[in-house]
């Protein structure tokens, strides 16, 4: 029997705390769930800083990834016998969706800013490269891990494909809504993803949903909308992460001063040298990352002792409302201040806006800049989600930006009283504060 | 010093400089392909339906627009909208107070904001795909935007557009 084919000869299942079960019969999947690469994802958090935050955000890519895989699997059954879908690409959606976040490293969001990295260019890596990954696609055929690779990056030549992993109503989103939802303990991000998945329907080139199952969807829509501000923007969230921005910005500064650390920074140098293999890429996850932090808070250089600590024992920065354009000048004499108690700017007064992570929000469609979602109306027409759902109209014109300014309120109150800039810090930043 | 929203700031100065884009994604696309072209953009791109798209960049111009820096005009189409940006005289009071450096050079920027949306839609993927060889190339295009019926003209005409702007 052709690997593609081969079955197990039982049904392996996982628990999993959203869908239930997670189904695995193909030999394949199997396979792949069991490669080095794919375990490591074990060691990296779905939500990265979260958790500092929502205690219960500890889950990790991999749980994910399985869920990824559920969804698409059910869908398919769904999909069986249905006009527009080609059964023979049913393996590669499987593949597809549950390799599509194999190239995500530890916080990867910041280590990408700092690094200039791209987590879709690794997992193109792994699954192109010389891993084990890739030996497990090949046994299917030689062209296989391109044809994963291509949908997983958008560009394989069948849309309906690619949308089922990625597009505004996907597996990817239906699931870590949910399981964030889950993990962080929040009441938002639930919605009828059983009712959802019954009204999908594969037309020419992408997924649509019957009209009759607009109201699942609008909850849908609802609760992207709501885990945005909730979850993944929480300032506190967003405090963690200007701090281990902070520290890896700092860590390379050091780095490329020549700057000699207590302990050897090795699983690090090819990112300063910004030069990283596929090799150092893998090896390094979060405890990697951890166990070096709090090296790092040993340190004797004090800007990272201090952000390395901050970040190990929570000691967050505070944040104020910042307009930009309102506040310009109050900024730039807050920066000198800053100066003035020697407190250096650059690290320890930060201007963070909604852009710096963004968040998929839905958008219509407008001039074509991404695909909508489609309604499928009784007269088989296709219409635009937000022309038909005054909820999702809504939504979608809302204003969705934001800037705060981070700082370290303790170090601030820390300064004698008699100081004039804390006195006048404390003044600007009060005035941010109400 | 430490520039204030550097990224917005290069935002604000491509619409500045040339006086005004009109399209959502005539702008991504220009970005994209400055971008391509080594200027320091930091917005990330991935492939969508479209062709090459950041959110990130969605976002940003939302920023900008919200801060009053750059004007957002809603222009009904024949069967569409499209929207119109301009910088104001607070966008233009923060480049001046902005040290962010970018080398634009303004015919370049002419040229492209001559273009269609859709030609510079067509210039863009063949840039994504710039890894590959020439002919591997176009047959992705084909590929990945058989509905937009691109021309061999059309490929050949986006060619030289590229040759000029990368000399």
């Amino acid at each position: 029997m052709a690997y593609k084919d081969e079955k197990l000869h039982e049904e392996k299942v996982f628990k999993d705390p959203v869908h239930r079960y997670v189904h695995v019969r193909d030999r394949v999947i199997w396979d792949l769930i069991g490669t080095k690469e794919f375990q490591r994802l074990r060691r990296i958090k779905q939500l990265g800083t979260s958790f500092l935050t929502f205690h219960g955000a500890e889950h990790s890519r991999f749980n994910h990834s399985l869920g990824v895989y559920e969804i698409v699997r059910r869908i398919l059954i769904n999909f069986e016998d249905r006009p527009n879908w080609n059964h023979e690409e049913r393996l590669l959606c499987l593949c597809a969706a549950l390799l599509h976040d194999l190239g995500h490293g530890p916080f990867s969001h910041s280590f990408e800013k700092v690094f200039k990295l791209d987590h879709e260019d690794f997992t193109r890596s792994i699954i192109l490269g010389d891993t084990e990954v890739n030996q497990v696609l090949t046994n299917i055929s030689i062209e296989f891990p391109q044809k994963v690779a291509d949908v997983i990056n958008k560009t394989y030549h069948d849309k309906l494909v690619v949308s089922l992993i990625s597009s505004q109503i996907d597996a990817d989103r239906m699931d870590y809504l949910q399981r964030d939802a889950y993990f962080t303990g929040v009441s938002y991000g639930h919605f009828d993803m059983e009712r959802i998945l019954r009204v999908m329907r594969p037309v020419e080139d992408q997924v649509v949903i019957k009209e009759s199952g607009m109201h699942a969807v609008e909850d849908y829509i609802m609760s992207r909308y709501q885990m945005y501000w909730q979850v993944y923007f929480h300032p506190v969230t967003r405090s963690a992460e200007v701090i281990l921005t902070k520290i890896l910005h700092r860590v390379k500064q050091l780095y490329d001063e020549g700057y000699t650390f207590k302990v050897e920074p090795a699983p690090f140098v090819s990112f300063f040298e910004e030069q990283v293999s596929l090799e150092d890429y893998i090896k390094l996850d979060e405890a990697v990352v951890l166990y070096y932090f709090q090296m790092w808070a040993e340190e004797d250089d004090p800007i990272l002792s201090d952000l390395a600590y901050r970040f190990i024992n929570r000691r967050l920065f505070k944040y104020a409302e910042f307009n930009p354009n309102l506040q310009m000048n109050e900024w730039m004499e807050l920066y000198q201040l800053f100066r003035d108690i020697d407190l250096d700017p650059d690290y320890y007064l930060v201007v963070d806006s909604s852009s710096d992570l963004p968040y998929d929000f839905y958008r219509p469609g407008e001039e074509e800049e991404r695909l909508p979602i489609h309604l499928l109306m009784p007269n088989k027409e296709l219409r635009e989600l937000s022309r038909q759902s005054d909820i999702v109209e809504a939504i979608s014109g809302k204003k969705r930006t934001d800037h705060k300014l981070y700082y370290p309120k303790d170090l601030i109150e820390k300064l004698p009283e008699d100081r004039p800039e804390k006195q006048q810090i404390k003044k600007i930043l009060h005035k941010q504060e109400s | 010093m430490f520039s204030l929203l550097d990224n917005h700031a290069k935002l604000v100065k491509v619409i500045a400089a040339s006086e005004g884009i009109v399209g959502r994604k005539k702008l991504q696309k220009i970005i994209y392909i400055m971008k391509k072209l080594g200027l320091p953009f930091e917005e990330k791109y991935t492939f969508y339906f479209y062709g090459p798209y950041s959110e990130e960049l969605s976002l940003r111009i939302e920023e900008i627009t919200n801060l009053g820096f750059v004007s957002e005009v809603r222009e009904k189409k024949s069967n569409y909208y499209q929207y119109r940006y301009q910088v104001t005289e607070q966008g233009e009071d923060f480049l001046k107070h902005s040290n962010t450096e970018l080398p634009l050079e303004q015919s370049l920027l002419q040229e492209m904001k001559e273009q269609s949306s859709r030609f510079l839609e067509l210039v863009s993927t063949m840039l994504y795909f710039d890894h590959l060889p020439k002919p591997e190339i176009e047959q992705k295009v084909q590929e990945v935007k058989k509905k937009s019926n691109y021309t061999p003209e059309d490929i050949k005409e986006a060619w030289a557009f590229i040759n000029r702007l990368q000399k």
